[in-house]
């Protein structure tokens, strides 16, 4: 079912957590919601649950307005981080609760729900555990008895709080996989809150990217990765490095030097790019100039931190090559490119690539 | 280091401890304490209430008999029951609601609230039962008006009632009260995104995560509301056979130099208070599982 979100604002004792935010969630989607804490990524997902309540906008579940709705009459299959689950009953009674607890006209037989329980089981590979009660599974089973349970009641969209916060590393990307598999097994439109980016990167067929209450951007992977919107966007995916220049007569300037990287525009920016997307430059050679305050030997690569105009320190990696390393060790003067980069200015965000 | 150990073989200077952490203490330190406690618990506990026992005895087991059930003891007892049949459920229905109240909602003055629902604890029972006087008393706030509808409440029943459910108001609260701010709102909030209304929410989830903890409070609550004697006794008027509960007439007993029965109807409360602890030590053992999976959220 598609979901749409139009001007959507929350705020709690006058701290505004969600502030004016529109998206279209297409049926069938698998979204993330992306971003630090506090920035409000959860709340959203509760207000589209029905958790919490607008104080202003509209939540249009296909064409029917569900802003007024309450969460049982919104149909949300919704997952927490910690799972709960309901430890006094076992996992098939788990899993049959929104069907027990049904109105009598639409509430299947007591072996229809049994049955209905352990299909579900069954597609989330828990076969044979329905007698368990929660406390006897390990974190990975009773989130996937959870995801279970919030299937059960055919939801209208899948809503997923943090769903592998709690489990361990090597859980998680098990964890992840099955989920996406599942998402094209069964199609649901499902709306997942993570602050782990690669899972956001990984799983998502879009993701919305959020600080402090906004929306920075909404995109795919590659988008996301490769165009950021917004300086917070690049900075919050992947890593990034970042020094403020001057623009002038189609040139960038670093400390007041010309970097040999063009830019249109005029005035102060800030030059962003990644560590890896560096050239390093024979001496005298036009770029960035700067002093190597740190070395540390990645796994096949060398990240230097580099002090650049005295006061702005950026890191940046280079291949760790036998004859690189005496001479870039602390103290040394390096020149270097960003092969690709981008500018944000006070206002304009226009990507531009290095000459 | 291998090839060194071939010289002089090795000498231990000092005896290994064997299975002792650092937070176990010596031998004697640890029969002194647990003894200490023993002496303690004995001389304190165990002995008064051997007494109260020996005493009921003394003139055999007929006049033990003989002074339950006399009627004016029997009359006590049925008073005792009938106020804790009903104080206990509507404690336990305040109590429910306070820790509901409490721990699920955010509104303004809640730790006044908190700090009102351990107030019954903090005052003196005299006190409680003076406060009941003053409202519903003859010369009361309330007075000239029940006394104009002919509603009886100080030296009746409905005036033990009320103050024995303000004495033992806080002890189903408290038990809940932690223990529901610790489970959160998580499963309650699961519970509702499936379908389920508020009430069903309740009974099918609020209500099993804290039913031992709520069987705790009902016992406490059960124990001191048979047991209550200052509040009740400023408000009861000690009229025999009509608002005597156990505990007061166990004082006119004894003020009246009839130890035997004194002690006779004392070892019913003692028995009460003994068979409150076997049930819950029982059910804490029987249950320890469920107990720890409430407790561990």
């Amino acid at each position: 079912m598609d979901i749409v979100l139009q001007n959507i604002s929350k705020a709690f004792d006058d701290y505004p957590a969600v502030h004016d935010i529109s998206l279209a969630i297409r049926s069938g989607e698998l979204i993330a919601l992306l971003g630090p804490s506090g920035s409000g990524k959860t709340t959203l997902l509760r207000l589209i649950a029905g958790l919490e309540f607008l104080d202003r906008g509209r939540i249009l579940f296909g064409d029917e307005d569900a802003s007024a709705k309450s969460v049982q009459e919104r149909n949300v299959g919704f997952v927490f981080q910690h799972y709960a689950l309901f430890k006094q009953m076992n996992v098939a009674d788990n899993v049959g609760f929104g069907l027990r607890v049904r109105p009598r006209a639409s509430r299947p037989g007591r072996t229809e729900i049994r049955r209905r329980a352990l299909e579900l089981l069954d597609l989330v590979q828990l076969s044979g555990l329905e007698k368990r009660f929660p406390m006897q599974l390990s974190g990975g089973q009773r989130q996937r008895v959870a995801l279970a349970r919030a299937l059960a009641i055919e939801p209208a969209v899948l809503l997923l709080d943090e769903p592998f916060g709690a489990l361990d590393a090597k859980v998680r990307k098990e964890l992840r996989r099955w989920l996406r598999d599942l998402h094209e097994r069964t199609g649901h439109t499902t709306v997942f809150v993570t602050h782990d980016q690669e899972e956001a990167l990984e799983l998502a067929d879009r993701v919305v990217v959020m600080n402090a209450g906004r929306v920075e951007q909404v995109g795919t992977a590659d988008d996301i990765y490769d165009a950021p919107a917004s300086p917070f966007v690049h900075g919050f995916i992947g890593e990034s490095s970042s020094l403020p220049v001057t623009l002038s007569g189609g040139t960038i300037l670093v400390a007041g030097r010309p970097s040999g990287l063009v830019g249109a525009g005029a005035g102060a920016a800030r030059l962003f790019f990644r560590p890896g997307h560096v050239d390093l430059l024979r001496p005298g050679e036009r770029g960035i100039a700067g002093v190597v305050t740190g070395s540390r030997r990645l796994t096949d690569r060398r990240r230097l931190e580099i002090a650049v105009g005295g006061s702005h320190s950026v890191e940046i990696d280079v291949p760790s090559l036998p004859e690189t390393s005496g001479v870039l060790e602390t103290g040394s003067e390096v020149v270097f490119r960003p092969r690709e980069f981008r500018l944000y200015g006070e206002s304009e965000t226009a990507p531009r690539r290095a000459a | 280091m291998a090839a060194e150990l071939s010289g002089a073989p090795l000498r231990i200077s000092r005896p290994v401890r064997r299975g002792r952490s650092a937070t176990t203490e010596a031998p004697a330190v640890r029969v002194a304490l647990v003894g200490l406690v023993f002496v303690f618990l004995g001389f304190f506990l165990m002995l008064p209430l051997v007494a109260v026992f020996v005493e009921a005895l003394r003139g055999g087991i007929s006049a033990y008999l003989a002074a339950i059930v006399e009627p004016d003891a029997l009359a006590a007892i049925r008073l005792t029951l009938i106020v804790a049949a009903i104080a206990v459920p509507a404690n336990m229905v305040f109590g429910v609601a306070a820790a509901w109240a409490v721990a699920k909602f955010e509104f303004k003055g809640k730790s006044l609230l908190v700090t009102l629902i351990d107030l019954p604890f903090s005052v003196s029972p005299v006190i409680s039962g003076l406060v009941y006087v003053l409202l519903f008393g003859a010369q009361g706030f309330f007075g000239p008006f029940l006394d104009a509808h002919g509603v009886e409440i100080i030296f009746a029943v409905p005036g033990i009632v009320l103050a024995t459910i303000f004495v033992t108001f806080p002890f189903v609260a408290r038990e809940l009260i932690p223990l529901m701010q610790e489970q959160g709102s998580g499963d309650e909030e699961a519970a509702l995104s499936l379908g389920a209304s508020g009430f069903t929410t309740f009974l099918l989830v609020t209500l099993p995560n804290v039913k031992w903890a709520l069987l705790y409070g009902v016992l406490l609550c059960n124990a001191r509301a048979m047991g209550e004697f200052g509040a009740v006794s400023v408000v009861s008027g000690h009229i025999r056979g009509l608002t005597n509960t156990m505990p007061l007439h166990v004082e006119i007993l004894y003020n009246e130099y009839s130890f035997a029965a004194a002690f006779a109807v004392a070892s019913l409360l003692a028995l009460l208070a003994l068979f409150t602890l076997a049930l819950k030590t029982f059910l804490e053992w029987r249950f320890a599982g469920a107990i720890a999976a409430e407790r561990a959220h």
